[in-house]
């Protein structure tokens, strides 16, 4: 069976500062079919190179943003990536098959806690609520939207519970790159995390 | 000190003061206002001075030494090797081309003897460094190809001078006596090959001196930070250098030239050149005067055809000689007529050569009288020859300033005029254009412009200073004019006149540096591009993300130190008038270099900013 090839777009404009998604990146395994693209290093003035972005999406099948949740989206460095990168007529309209059928899910940090993200807590919203324009966007490309792998409470966080949080993260990315993914299924789950854990303790 | 100081002094400053702004406002080079101020206070019309005119004129060419001392601080010792070829090519030709074209002239049409005639020819084939060198630095030609051509040939004629004046004595057999006592350094006793050997050496000492010895003398200088004290040992360097040439019979201005080149690549160079630059610039102005002042205006009159006549034929003479060179050379038609036209007086060493010879009875007094004022009238006629070259022949057969009129009409203005396409103002005019933008282009290197023309680009050729080219060039319509000239002074005369007669015009300034740019805020500009900010800004960036600073947030430090540094220089150069008299020496640099170090310890840029950061809202959490 041909493996899996995962694209982890890594936003983050203080990385250096992240304890957690520190931790995170380094587990993420050192693999043929795993691509780590920090977007920050690559494009510390916003400069964009389209073209190589294309080429990048083009030769993976699974794409995660990867990225701290600030003010409930993405940091900017990212929406200019998704506003300069998803062309017309390559990414989405008549011609645009260029993204056709390949999975795409985001892996989030965020300093709140699960129980704040619903429609009594204090964000109000869910973070699939929440992240619904970007499901939106992987539509119109015709890709397949996936729930988000979710790390909470970053701002209480110690090591060894962003350890595990980076373990889980590293042997899900492993899990996709070998087997072959069934979208129906893993839509019921709200958070991927969550199914991912279910699948492995059921076997 | 008597009075008849004071009052010398007094008559030459004067002269100089009316005469130069004169000039200058007629549009005439400033030698032709010292030349003038000479001629002024000389015994022919005012008559303030007598015949001490060439005994000023022997003190003030120290000016000229010095001048050859600033030259090869310019010229590190690489490019000067570089050039060898020229010097030697050029030089000779020009040299030997022109004695010897005069000579036969000479020859056939006058019934001097043979070693008169070599002489005269010798003395009038060298020309002015004075005047031509002074003249490039006004006009702004020093770094085009005629500025290196005629710098070389001048160099030649330098070293050239050694050897002339060792040959004179030997034309005359027999009284080689009087000749020692004239023509004397300590060495000239020795046989030949020994004085070769003695003149090598010394040119070694000087260049090992220069590093083993000067420089860490300087250093010492440097730190008493005790401005004079530099000044003084400027000073001391320049004339022992001279001294020391002129004791193994080389020209000092030679020797000063060499010293010069040695120090072009030591830490002090721009102390050294802002030191002695006023000096020169005061001795050659007092150089100027003195030739003015000696030119004999009653030998002129007793015999006034010959000695326009000749003067005519030999300037003719060297002209078309150079200008053959200039062809051999592949030059371009007006960069061939400025330097033929430039080149073709008669110099200061051609007042050497004639009174060395007049000393040994070579010359009749009154042949050689003549001769000297036929040189003085041909250093007059410099200014003259490129005044009218510039307005009336370089037109016809140069590139031209303007393009025709019919191409004028067509052409729309363009809405942006740079000025200066070098490195800095091609680049801009490269963007510029890929954006589909047009500039008008301004520039005063003959060959660029043709260059350009070629290309397509709407360029005129000339002066930016000069009000009709701007006009010209459509300042009057554009709405943008970049300032991009490689010459800071230039530079900030030509927006100096751009807010005076165009004040509508957006004005774009090019700085070299931080002192450029207090100058330019100064006078009221606002937009002002610093050569130096930018780049090493981008390095220092770089430079972080090399020790692991995280690019993006490196750049973010980069782009704040930017504006910091923009608004630190705005209050900085307010400040800097508190003092009086402030000039940009090296002690104030070091001072603005405190200042701020000193201010850039005050602030921390990251505490300032706390987007992406969580460190607040996790403490919050923990209280």
């Amino acid at each position: 069976m041909p493996q899996n090839k995962i694209l982890i777009l890594f936003a983050h404009p203080l990385f250096e500062k992240s304890l957690v998604n520190q931790t995170l990146v380094s587990r993420i395994p050192k693999s043929n079919h795993i691509t780590f693209h920090d977007l920050y290093e690559e494009y510390p003035e916003f400069d964009i190179d389209v073209k190589r972005e294309q080429v990048l999406l083009e030769k993976h099948d699974i794409i995660i943003w990867h990225h701290p949740l600030y003010w409930y989206s993405c940091p900017p460095l990212l929406k200019q990536w998704i506003d300069m990168v998803l062309e017309y007529d390559w990414a989405y309209g008549k011609k645009g098959k260029a993204l056709r059928n390949k999975f795409i899910f985001q892996a989030i940090t965020t300093g709140g806690a699960k129980e704040n993200y619903c429609e009594t807590g204090r964000d109000r919203f869910t973070i699939p609520d929440l992240l619904e324009p970007f499901n939106q966007t992987a539509k119109v490309c015709n890709m397949s939207y996936l729930p988000p792998f979710v790390v909470h409470g970053t701002h209480k966080m110690d090591k060894n519970e962003a350890l595990d949080y980076a373990k889980t993260y590293a042997e899900l990315l492993l899990f996709l790159t070998k087997n072959e993914i069934n979208p129906e299924e893993i839509k019921n789950n709200f958070y991927l995390n969550e199914w991912f854990l279910k699948i492995k303790s059921n076997g | 000190m008597d009075n008849g100081f004071f009052i010398q002094a007094i008559i030459y400053l004067t002269s100089a003061i009316v005469c130069v702004p004169i000039a200058k406002k007629l549009g005439l080079s400033s030698i032709l206002g010292y030349l003038f101020a000479g001629i002024f206070i000389g015994p022919f019309v005012l008559g303030f001075i007598g015949n001490e005119g060439e005994d000023i004129m022997h003190f003030a060419e120290f000016g000229v030494v010095m001048m050859l001392f600033l030259i090869g601080l310019e010229l590190d010792p690489y490019k000067f090797w570089k050039m060898r070829k020229f010097i030697l090519g050029m030089g000779s030709m020009q040299l030997l081309g022109s004695a010897f074209v005069i000579f036969i002239l000479c020859q056939l049409f006058l019934d001097w003897s043979w070693q008169t005639t070599v002489v005269i020819a010798l003395a009038l084939s060298l020309s002015s460094t004075a005047i031509v060198l002074q003249t490039l630095k006004e006009k702004g030609l020093s770094q085009t190809s005629m500025g290196r051509a005629s710098f070389a040939v001048l160099l030649f004629q330098d070293i050239a001078v050694i050897p002339i004046l060792a040959i004179i004595p030997l034309m005359i057999s027999g009284s080689n006596v009087e000749a020692e006592n004239l023509h004397s350094s300590l060495i000239s006793d020795f046989d030949a090959w020994i004085q070769t050997l003695i003149v090598a050496a010394t040119i070694i000492a000087v260049y090992f001196s220069g590093r083993l010895l000067v420089i860490p003398v300087l250093r010492m200088v440097a730190k008493t930070r005790l401005q004079e004290l530099f000044t003084a040992s400027a000073l001391l360097l320049v004339v022992a250098v001279s001294y020391l040439m002129q004791l193994v019979g080389l020209s000092p201005a030679l020797g000063a030239f060499l010293a010069g080149v040695v120090l072009a690549n030591s830490e002090f160079r721009h102390e050294l050149e802002g030191d002695i630059a006023p000096f020169k610039g005061l001795l050659l102005g007092l150089f100027f005067i003195g030739v003015g002042a000696s030119i004999n205006f009653k030998l002129i009159i007793e015999n006034p055809i010959f000695i326009l006549v000749f003067g005519a034929i030999f300037t003719a003479v060297k002209f078309f000689v150079l200008f053959g060179i200039g062809k051999f050379y592949k030059k371009s038609n007006d960069q061939n007529l400025l330097f033929s036209f430039g080149l073709s007086q008669a110099g200061e060493f051609g007042f050497v050569i004639l009174s060395f010879s007049m000393q040994l009875n070579i010359l009749p007094n009154i042949l050689a009288n003549q001769m000297m004022a036929i040189i003085a009238l041909s250093m007059l006629s410099t200014p003259f020859l490129l005044l009218i070259n510039e307005k009336w022949i370089d037109p016809f057969f140069g590139v031209k300033e303007k393009e025709d009129r019919k191409q004028d009409e067509i052409d729309e203005h363009n809405e942006v005029i740079i000025a200066g396409f070098g490195h800095f103002g091609s680049t801009i005019g490269r963007l510029l254009k890929a954006n589909g933008v047009k500039a008008t282009i301004l520039d005063h290197d003959s060959d660029r412009v043709d260059l350009l023309r070629k290309m397509g680009f709407k360029v005129y050729y000339g002066d930016a200073t000069r009000l009709e080219l701007l006009k010209a060039a459509g300042a009057e319509d554009a709405k943008i004019f970049i300032a991009a000239i490689d010459n800071p002074e230039v530079n900030l005369s030509v927006v100096e006149i751009l807010r005076k007669h165009f004040p509508h015009l957006n004005i774009l300034t090019r700085a070299r540096n931080r002192v450029d740019a207090y100058e330019l805020i100064d006078h009221g500009v606002d937009k002002i591009y610093r050569e130096t900010l930018y780049t090493a800004v981008h390095l220092g960036v770089d430079a972080l993300t090399q020790l692991g600073h995280r690019k993006y947030s490196a750049t973010r430090q980069g782009q704040r130190f930017i504006k910091y540094d923009e608004a630190a220089i705005r209050k900085l150069a307010a400040k800097r008038h508190d003092k009086m008299a402030y000039l940009a020496t090296v002690k104030d640099e070091i001072e603005m270099q405190e200042q701020l170090l000193k201010s850039d310890m005050l602030i921390n840029f990251s505490a300032s900013d706390h987007a992406w950061d969580s460190e607040h809202l996790k403490k919050q959490i923990s209280e």
